[in-house]
């Protein structure tokens, strides 16, 4: 304040030297979708330290440490992107789709083995996901095919064409084989259709073809002895209509995370907190982080996230609305279908009512990819805002 | 686009408010509606509960002294439901721990097969296992699915076959033990007294088991100061009994001495208080706290003439020989059929129908009333008197008052009623085909001098002694003195109620008495060889009790002091000959060491020889 006023004791008629908030560009963004972000980011990490404590001998931070760093870069760069004009991407977006396709394939090659599959590429320092940030690059990238094809060939055809586009990476990635991720790749495609324009009736028919997919791989399939999906993935999608049926096997893992949740019931065990403490849930530091909240925090705390998830869907959404373009209510209406999707069939499958996908949840799950990618995806939807902030004070300032 | 996508927007956001509608909804469902189900749950989950056994009870004698306690032992036990299931597996593994435990496969095989007490419970293989091999199968934990090192405790007894019959036995409980009332609360596992004051005062001893609850992880295996609420086991109380360990060693040395199968009772006669009790042959009570070979198995339980452990003071039955003719004099001086004068002719033998009896020895005594009658230990005389009541019923009656024939009442378990022999009992036994006679005076003669079907023990006799001593009271013999907490405090006294009250003349009562002393006291008495020197004056009757197929039994059973009694011991010896010959040193000595005082042989301060 001091300094400004020295400043405005020297007159400079012919400049207007910006603030450094200006600068920043922080007026032009979202404060409350970067508020519900980095809270969320921050609780996940706070709950990271109370449920990994034991977890890595002798380094009670193992976890804690490296979601921090991958949460701070992951900040980084959400404000880096969201000083980027989004409409960029849909230039780029061939680029950014092989990208995606590419490095979703090259997993298969390169890519280290984890509990029967390969998704993740062994970087020196931490291993990198590709899918994860598949997701936002998907978005992009078929938002931009969607705006520039939109005059291309007739209805039927367009539909097909981001079908094919959008379904070829979420195959690839239900090959290496990551269920979780190619459900959210199937969901953004399909969210982006939709809020693109696609008829009615195409969706509907879509849909149909899905739910009878869904009819065939589940129950059609196995049952004339031709499985499509392994084993273990089939019991898990199933097991949640049935959790008591087999309390070793696919179930235990939900009705332990159940009770957990149950067990913290409105302010929560605190430290007294057994279930996510004593290795009853399993991935609790991933899918189930969901549980840990809910029995440390209770139904507080877990109101409280489910809260913040809420605030950050409805600005993905207002930002849509906000939106200077079509790409941008593509861009947005994508990034908010991904992360809803996830948050809701995450914490369904925590309470017991979806089945167990191994889709983790946004900003809390520990994994550096997963958390990188949702900030990104943050920074985009910012940019997004930012964009339309600059155009419409332009448009005032005209 | 403009107001369709307008709508599309709102609807998807309509949609995620109503999905996010869902997930509060189920979070208020499981946390608010159901949290305490699912934290019961929750608690649940993290604990495994051990039960810890309590120590049980020390019983101790009269003075303090310590006859069984406790010590702690490894006991390495089996679950059979945690063996693998394979069976290649399976044998291997119980042949290792055969092979450690210095056993066979074959006697692991079986001892799992047969199980424990209750189907299911974990085995014990071995008991008394070294740290050694504890430690080696900690170490290889992994190795030994199904094993497990438990402390438990065993039974130690410091003074060694001392009273074994009267402490008796524990053992774990059985399964038509578990259903018993008594029982209730117990677990399977749980040690019990199987016989003896183990038994009879099982529920002071035993304590309460404690359970220990754990932490433990999903794997069950307990997390690092993991130790939760947990109860304390109570140990069991101490039982004091009234027994003298002195008295009883005395009994126990002198019935060992002799050798032969036979059996002591020592009581106070007021209080009914036993100050010894003892059967031989005897056994350790220690080879129940430690696996059993053939051998000793056969020698406890399949030897029928011996039986070691079978308790003969309480459970034996046998006829008394003369020692029943206090029980013959109290009811024919009751009934009136004699007065303490009245003589009768002893002429060495007697005819009563058919049949003649005779004095033990072919003896002849001459006119002789109650006193010398008792003194000699004149057969005719009390020939007489069953004649005289053959028909009337008085002598079953006075013996059935005395406790002839009936449980005594004693806390130990094999009270045995024994049989007096009655003209209803004999009658129906005859028109049952039981016998080839219906009753007729010969059996109340016989009876008259504790012979023909008779069944008695000394127990019976002595507190049919006891009842004349103290002037009429049927007292309860009792081992079981009080309880005391594992502090030491008297927690509760046992102090039963006599069975009942007789009115015994006292003129009798001292006639009597003075016909025992006599016998044992004076010259001519048929103890006065015995109990001559002496130094405290005792009233005593010797028997000799005619077994068919056995050689006789000798009996004794003495009162002192003279003539004011406060104990009565009874000692009989299985084919020991006359009651003088086996039984009545055996008393001696237990009075010896009753009243801690040696006599200096025959020639005491009374004087004189034998008669």
């Amino acid at each position: 304040m001091y300094a400004t006023r020295t400043r405005r004791a020297r007159p400079e008629p012919f400049t207007v030297r910006p603030g450094i908030a200006e600068r920043l560009g922080l007026p032009y963004m979202d404060p409350v979708l970067g508020f519900s972000a980095i809270a969320l980011a921050a609780f996940g990490v706070y709950t990271l330290q109370h449920a990994t404590v034991n977890d890595v001998p002798s380094q009670p931070d193992y976890f804690v440490d490296r979601q921090a760093i991958y949460a701070g870069i992951g900040l980084l760069g959400m404000y880096l992107l969201s000083r980027i004009d989004y409409s960029r991407f849909r230039e780029l977006r061939v680029g950014i789709y092989t990208f995606l396709c590419a490095s979703v394939s090259l997993v298969f090659v390169f890519g280290v083995a984890a509990r029967g599959s390969r998704r993740a590429f062994d970087l020196p320092f931490f291993s990198f996901q590709p899918s994860e940030l598949g997701k936002l690059l998907l978005v992009l990238a078929l938002a931009g095919f969607v705006i520039d094809g939109a005059r291309r060939g007739s209805a039927r055809q367009r539909t097909v064409r981001y079908l094919c586009l959008g379904f070829a990476p979420a195959a690839l990635v239900f090959l290496q084989p990551d269920l979780g991720t190619a459900l959210v790749l199937g969901a953004i495609t399909l969210a982006v259709m939709y809020v693109g324009g696609v008829r009615w009736t195409h969706l509907t028919a879509i849909g149909g073809v899905l739910a009878a997919l869904v009819a065939v791989v589940l129950v059609a399939a196995p049952t004339v002895g031709a499985p499509i999906l392994k084993d273990y993935q089939q019991e898990r999608l199933t097991s949640f209509l049935n959790p008591t049926e087999d309390p070793g096997g696919a179930g235990y893992q939900q009705n332990q995370a159940m009770t957990a949740i149950g067990a913290g019931e409105v302010t929560g065990r605190g430290d007294a907190a057994t279930q996510t403490r004593l290795d009853f849930v399993p991935e609790r530091h991933t899918d189930f982080i969901f549980a840990v909240i809910g029995e440390r925090y209770g139904f507080v705390g877990a109101a409280l996230v489910l809260s913040l998830y809420a605030l950050l869907i409805w600005r993905a959404l207002r930002i849509m609305t906000l939106s200077k373009n079509s790409y941008g209510i593509l861009v947005a209406g994508g990034i908010a279908v991904m992360l809803f999707f996830q948050v809701f069939v995450n914490v369904g499958m925590n309470l017991g009512i979806m089945p167990i996908t191994g889709i983790p949840l946004p900003l809390l799950s520990y994994g550096g990819s997963s958390v990188l990618a949702t900030l990104l995806a943050v920074g985009v939807l910012q940019s997004i805002h930012m964009q339309a902030r600059l155009s419409q004070q332009g448009r005032s300032a005209r | 686009m403009g107001n369709r996508l307008g709508l599309r927007i709102a609807l998807f956001g309509g949609v995620a408010l109503a999905l996010f509608a869902v997930l509060f909804f189920r979070l208020w469902f499981l946390q608010i509606l159901n949290g305490d189900e699912y934290l019961a749950e929750a608690r649940n989950n993290r604990t495994r509960e051990f039960r810890v056994t309590a120590p049980r009870g020390a019983i101790l004698d009269r003075d303090g002294e310590v006859l069984v306690d406790n010590r702690t032992s490894l006991a390495l036990q089996i679950d059979p439901r945690k063996l693998p299931a394979r069976p290649k597996r399976r044998r291997a593994e119980l042949a290792e721990l055969a092979e450690l435990t210095h056993t066979s496969l074959r006697r692991v095989r079986r001892l799992i097969k047969e199980g424990g007490a209750v189907p299911g419970a974990p085995v014990t293989l071995r008991r008394d296992v070294g740290h050694f091999l504890v430690y080696y199968l900690q170490e290889n934990q992994d190795r030994f699915p199904g094993v497990s090192v438990q402390r438990v405790f065993v039974r130690h007894y410091p003074q060694e076959t001392l009273a074994a019959h009267i402490l008796g036995n524990v053992g774990e409980i059985n399964e038509e033990q578990l259903k018993e009332k008594r029982y209730r609360g117990l677990q399977p596992g749980d040690v019990i007294g199987q016989d003896g004051v183990e038994y009879a005062y099982d529920r002071f001893l035993r304590g309460r088991a404690g359970v220990t609850r754990i932490q433990v992880d999903a794997l069950g295996q307990p997390t690092a100061g993991g130790q939760l609420l947990s109860t304390e086991p109570v140990p069991g109380d101490n039982l004091r009994l009234s027994i003298d360990s002195d008295v009883q060693a005395a009994g126990e040395a002198a019935l060992a001495s002799i050798g032969l199968p036979g059996a002591f009772t020592t009581m106070d006669v007021h209080s009914g208080e036993i100050l010894g009790v003892g059967s031989h042959p005897t056994f350790d009570p220690s080879v129940f706290t430690r696996p059993m070979t053939q051998a000793q198995v056969n020698a406890l339980y399949r030897d029928p003439i011996l039986a070691p452990l079978t308790n003969r003071a309480v459970s034996g039955l046998y006829p008394t020989g003369s020692t029943f003719k206090l029980i013959t004099a109290v009811a024919a001086l009751e009934s009136e059929v004699i007065t303490t004068s009245t003589p009768i002719y002893d002429g060495g033998s007697i005819t009563i129908g058919e049949q003649t009896f005779q004095n033990a020895g072919g003896a002849a005594y001459g006119s002789v009333s109650l006193v010398p009658a008792l003194q000699v230990s004149s057969d005719v005389f009390f020939y007489t008197l069953g004649w005289k009541m053959w028909d009337t019923g008085e002598l079953q009656r006075w013996a059935h008052k005395l406790g002839i024939g009936r449980p005594t009442g004693i806390d130990l378990p094999g009270d045995a009623e024994g049989l007096l022999p009655s003209e209803k009992w004999r009658n129906d036994l005859y028109e049952r085909g039981g016998t080839d006679r219906p009753w007729s005076a010969g059996d109340n003669v016989q009876l008259a001098i504790g012979q023909g079907d008779l069944q008695t023990n000394p127990l019976q006799m002595a507190v049919a002694y006891a009842t004349l001593a103290n002037g009429g009271t049927v007292v309860t013999p009792r081992l079981g003195m009080q309880i005391d907490d594992p502090a030491g405090r008297v927690i509760r006294e046992f102090d039963p109620r006599p069975r009942r009250s007789l009115r015994i003349d006292s003129e009798y009562r001292s006639a009597i008495l003075e016909g025992l002393h006599a016998a044992a006291q004076s010259p001519g008495g048929t103890s006065y060889a015995i109990f001559g020197g002496f130094p405290v004056p005792v009233a005593g009757k010797t028997g000799t009790a005619q077994r068919v197929g056995y050689e006789d039994q000798s009996w004794y059973v003495a009162l002192a002091p003279y003539p004011n009694p406060r104990i009565v011991t009874a000692v009989t010896i299985e084919q020991g000959g006359f009651g003088a010959d086996a039984a009545a040193p055996a008393a001696l000595r237990i009075l010896e060491a009753y009243f801690g005082k040696r006599s200096s042989g025959v020639a005491g301060p009374n004087g004189g020889s034998p008669g």
